[in-house]
């Protein structure tokens, strides 16, 4: 598995940069990987949507998709895409440290 | 030149990753559920990606976005061989709309949206809508037939034009 160091921590990644392990991030990498995403600030808005989607992984197994991102995080779909541009779903799961989301929705 | 040409020598393969997709434009022509679903599956998986999408709805293909006919897109259940149902039983009045019914609650447990909502999404996601203006014409409807998302009612030109330097897709 590839590994990436990030503020002195060794993190097991995919090739997308992906953190594979949850329990290896903290929100000191979740501002770093946002960072070097194109995002240079992490406010609380985009923090609810990176919280959530974690969460949701941790308890479940598999990330929400963009719908039910939706509807359950307390962000619209309108504000999730200026959050992130280049993809909510994704962007929102590699801050929060988690792989990523497998599904087409 | 000899039969035993040397070739040149090849040059070590540099690793150019292929160019990202940075646009699609989408026409969706059929007006049957499953004529439907796909492109905006796909339009809402460029979104997703990061990728600026487009749809342009022609032919039959606008009931998904037409108010009076989007909520009314139904499987085809005749002429549809892969469904496996033989055309007799699909002819039955309200197979398409049991067919439909079973495939929409499918749809439901994996999070895919009801067209409507689907299509809303798209618009909020930053996709673009567009409705064609040939079949408009031929349909005799006008902007107001169509959900507010639509954006407007273009010709085939406008379309290459929104659509130049991405790729087009036809559904």
């Amino acid at each position: 598995m590839p590994t990436l160091t990030m503020l002195d921590t060794m993190l097991d990644v995919d090739a997308e940069g992906f953190l594979q392990k949850p329990e290896q991030w903290n929100e000191e990498i979740a501002a770093e990987i946002a960072r070097e995403n194109g995002i240079a600030e992490l406010t609380d808005r985009h923090m609810q949507v990176v919280r959530y989607m974690r969460n949701r992984f941790l308890d479940t197994g598999s990330a929400p998709s963009i719908r039910s991102l939706g509807k359950e995080s307390g962000v619209e779909i309108k504000e999730l895409y200026k959050l992130f541009p280049k993809g909510p779903a994704k962007l929102a799961a590699k801050i929060g440290g988690i792989p990523k989301p497998k599904g087409c929705i | 030149m000899s039969a035993t040409a040397v070739l040149p020598e090849a040059t070590p393969e540099t690793a150019v990753e292929p160019p990202r997709i940075e646009k699609v434009s989408i026409i969706v022509s059929k007006g049957s559920l499953e004529g439907i679903y796909p492109a905006l599956i796909m339009a809402n998986g460029a979104r997703m990606e990061g990728i600026e999408a487009n749809l342009f709805f022609t032919f039959f293909g606008m009931d998904a976005v037409v108010k009076a006919k989007q909520g009314k897109i139904r499987v085809a259940t005749v002429g549809n061989p892969a469904l496996g149902l033989p055309t007799l039983l699909g002819m039955i009045p309200g197979m398409p709309a049991f067919v439909t019914s079973q495939m929409q609650k499918k749809m439901e447990t994996l999070d895919i949206p009801p067209i409507g909502e689907f299509v809303q999404m798209i618009a909020d996601s930053g996709g673009k809508l567009y409705a064609c203006k040939a079949s408009v014409d031929m349909f005799d409807l006008k902007q107001s037939d169509f959900v507010d998302c639509v954006d407007s009612i273009i010709t085939v030109g406008d379309f290459y034009e929104m659509a130049a330097g991405g790729e087009i897709i036809f559904t």
